[in-house]
């Protein structure tokens, strides 16, 4: 084999091994980019049921109801504007209170209401998602903190 | 007065950093001996007036001295003395200060370790070093200044963030940003390299030491990272596909990739201009990595303060750094000529494999962190990139990878024999096999790729033992001709061998995690719930008062078969300063197994929400990645780093250094 034709050989497989992992990946990413929402906009874009979104907010005061199970509530999020009704099932995070920021990531059911699959909560005092904050800032909710900080939680 | 000289050694610095990047690179292009050997001290100089300016800032610290404003905002003096401590690189100015402090002790190691070096090589590596190292000073001077004061003085700080008052503070920033940083010094040699235009065995062989030292040290520094989320976030996850754990986990890839290259540079005299490439995507995806997590563009725990001022700078660095070492590599690259030919089916082609799979990896991991940046940054939607992208994209490339490892090192130089070496693994293959029907077997209905990743991990552990074993001849040779070979074996085919083992390990440790089990429920005193063959009795909770919060402490008692096997006590702490709760896991591990204990919130009448989990196998991941960490030591041991390089520095002096010695 001549150095050409090895080199050809070499960069051929490379090639088709960039073709394989491209194509993998533009699949894969097709399917798990999450777009974010404010409950606003989530009602204005009418977002197709059954499409896994991230939404952002204030949990409302008073909306939280835990079930006995110690692991399922239902809350609405709201951005001063509108609000969604939310219902989770899994691990809570310990900074998961009324009238505080948080995202949540899921799926709109057909009647309204906003399945999670996680739950993100601001992660102190100071710290809000930056998403959640620039939602706030739109709809004039917003009141002045710094950085964006978040811990999450999962099913 | 000391915070004072702190600051006026860190100014003092960045003068000798520039000079370190000056000198010596003047010296080396007037083959002048003089101003070469001037870049070590410039190094040592460095070294010695950052390493003053961090015992300053630990001071100030360590006595509370709250005048100084980056202490106030960070520390209180309620918080163990093991906080203030590592509370030092608990915030941005000081975890920017350890990162430059471990680049100029990488310089002076380069200093001090490089006798062997042709002065002109050295000079030059010094010189790129100093280069890095100025920047990021002029970075912290400019707007992450640790040392200003503020007047008046408050009376106490404001704290550390109670997540991170954790022992694992202590450990994983210095050891991550020793693996970060340590890729420094890989780029100053690859790019020394293209200002000679001369890339040789020689050259290999000194790049070598420094990237494995970088390499185990960021294998621990993300192991403890994982494992620190694992215990600390309450539900038992190790990886997260958060964009700060892919920020280490990219250089880790490419990282692992050059390891592999610059074996073939050395002993081959290949793929020379694609290890070049290497160093310098390796330590630029460190600065990314940098740039990701202390920008602020990110949501995450590590991001500390946003200052666009901050951003804006590291981008601007990153930009010189990577678009000035890609530009050069572009011009003389073609300069650096290819040398031993080898056939695809070689340990050169079992190497450019690995290397394109790594890279593959690290590209889509790229992809996946950086799409949802660079969407918001051109005006697109606000969006976030799922965790299975990742899995999907990740593991599909993982798998060839692990099918190569066992056959790689079976191949021979220059021109493999395939066959032969598949049917030298035929243990290995049956090894694979036995796993797999057994498992599908034993866990029927259950997760099928997990058993498939246990027979991956089957073939890599028979494998890497095979190879191993006819290395020693063992079984075919006398045992006391197995022992003189296992004697004369390097240390670095003993690295090789382990390191293997432990990805082995680490698989077994990913894939156990399909099989753990989970219980959430309210639990009242006295009550108990059965897991996985265990029972958890609940006894009750107590109230308890830690050094800078109060705890509620739950008493549980794990019990199989009526024996008692551990007693265990979750924690949920709450920071009055901050306001803010945090949960304290109890795990009780046999290395094999965990189970893992978290409290949720009270119900009001007397009854705690608690997770239980039992995770069969996740202890594996983070002593699969020890494992790989020693094998690296191991490698690093091996004498040829040292007797070696310098027999061919010497026959490689008179181009490099026409001066008189």
């Amino acid at each position: 084999m001549t150095r050409k034709r090895r080199r050809l050989y070499l960069v051929l497989g490379g090639l088709a091994t960039l073709g394989v992992v491209s194509g993998l990946t533009l699949f894969a990413l097709s399917d798990n980019i999450n777009v974010f929402y404010s409950p606003t906009e989530l009602h204005a874009d009418g977002v197709r049921d059954g499409v896994r979104v991230r939404i952002g907010g204030l949990v409302e005061n008073g909306s939280l109801v835990r079930e006995s199970d110690g692991k399922t509530i239902a809350f609405r999020v709201t951005d001063g504007k509108t609000a969604v009704d939310v219902d989770y099932s899994g691990v809570i995070p310990d900074l998961f209170r009324e009238g505080q920021g948080v995202m949540v990531e899921g799926k709109l059911a057909r009647d309204g209401t906003f399945h999670a699959e996680s739950v993100l909560a601001k992660h102190d005092e100071k710290y809000m998602p930056r998403e959640v904050a620039d939602a706030l800032k739109k709809t004039g909710h917003w009141q002045e903190t710094a950085a964006p900080v978040a811990v999450g939680a999962k099913e | 007065m000391i915070v004072e000289l702190g600051h006026f050694a860190l100014v003092l610095a960045l003068f000798t950093s520039l000079a370190q990047a000056g000198l010596p690179l003047w010296g080396a292009s007037r083959r002048h001996l003089g101003l070469m050997e001037a870049g070590r001290g410039a190094a040592f100089a460095s070294f010695a007036l950052v390493a003053f300016a961090f015992a300053a800032l630990i001071n100030a610290y360590v006595t509370s001295d709250f005048s100084v404003l980056n202490v106030a905002e960070n520390s209180h003096t309620d918080k163990p003395l093991l906080y203030q401590f590592t509370g030092v690189w608990g915030n941005h100015e000081g975890s920017m200060l350890l990162w430059v402090f471990i680049l100029t002790l990488f310089g002076a190691a380069v200093a001090w370790f490089g006798d062997n070096l042709p002065p002109a090589l050295r000079a030059r590596v010094l010189a790129v070093q100093g280069m890095i190292g100025s920047g990021f000073l002029l970075f912290i001077l400019l707007t992450s200044n640790p040392f200003l004061r503020q007047v008046p003085e408050p009376a106490n700080g404001q704290g550390l963030n109670p997540i991170l008052q954790d022992p694992g503070l202590a450990f994983h920033p210095p050891m991550l940003y020793l693996g970060y940083v340590g890729f420094s010094v890989a780029f100053s040699f690859a790019v020394a390299a293209l200002i000679e235009g001369r890339v040789d065995a020689a050259w290999a062989r000194w790049v070598r030491p420094w990237t494995l030292a970088a390499w185990c040290a960021l294998t621990i520094g993300i192991a403890m990272g994982s494992w620190w989320a694992y215990y600390t976030l309450g539900w038992g996850g190790w990886w997260f596909w958060d964009p700060v754990e892919n920020a280490s986990l990219m250089p880790w890839l490419a990282g692992t990739a050059l390891l592999h290259s610059a074996i073939v540079v050395e002993k081959r005299d290949a793929l020379k201009s694609w290890t070049v490439l290497l160093a310098i995507i390796t330590f630029s995806l460190s600065l990314v990595g940098t740039f990701l997590v202390r920008s602020g563009v990110l949501t995450s725990v590590h991001a500390f303060a946003v200052d666009p001022m901050r951003g804006t700078f590291i981008l601007l660095l990153l930009l010189v750094a990577v678009g000035g070492s890609l530009t050069l590599y572009a011009v003389r690259a073609p300069a650096l000529k290819g040398g031993g030919l080898f056939a695809p089916i070689s340990r050169e082609g079992a190497l450019v494999l690995n290397n394109l799979l790594l890279s593959c990896a690290a590209a889509t991991v790229f992809l996946g962190t950086l799409y949802p940046l660079f969407l918001d940054a051109v005006g697109g939607p606000k969006v976030s990139v799922g965790y299975p992208f990742f899995n999907r994209t990740f593991a599909p490339l993982m798998v060839p990878l692990l099918l190569a490892v066992a056959v790689g090192p079976l191949l021979a130089w220059k021109r493999g024999d395939l066959l032969g070496a598949l049917q030298r693994l035929w243990v290995a293959f049956a090894a694979a096999l036995a796993v797999i029907l057994v498992g599908l077997y034993a866990t029927s209905g259950g997760p099928v790729l997990a058993v498939l990743a246990f027979g991956l991990a089957a073939w890599v552990a028979v494998g890497t033992l095979t190879e191993w074993a006819e290395r020693l001849r063992l079984f075919r040779a006398s045992a006391h001709d197995s022992w003189r070979r296992a004697r004369g074996l390097p240390r670095a085919s003993w690295g090789m061998s382990c390191a293997h083992l432990g990805l082995a390990v680490a698989v077994c440790g990913f894939a156990g995690s399909a099989f753990e089990q989970e219980r959430i429920d309210v639990m009242q005193p006295g009550s108990s719930l059965a897991i996985a063959g265990f029972t958890l009795a609940f006894q009750g909770m107590e109230e308890e008062q830690g050094p800078n919060y109060s705890a509620d402490r739950g008493n549980f008692i794990l019990r199989r078969d009526g024996a008692t096997v551990a007693v265990m006590h979750p924690e949920k702490r709450f920071f009055p300063l901050q306001q803010m709760p945090t949960s304290k896991t109890a795990i009780h591990t046999n290395l094999l197994a965990d189970f893992y204990l978290a409290l949720g919130d009270p119900d009001g009448k007397g009854g705690w929400t608690v997770r239980a989990y039992w995770k069969p196998l996740v202890p594996l991941i983070w002593i699969g990645a020890v494992v790989m960490a020693f094998g690296g030591l191991l490698s690093l041991s091996d004498r040829r780093w040292r007797v070696g390089a310098a027999a061919r520095a010497r026959r490689a002096a008179p181009i490099a250094a026409p001066v008189g010695e």
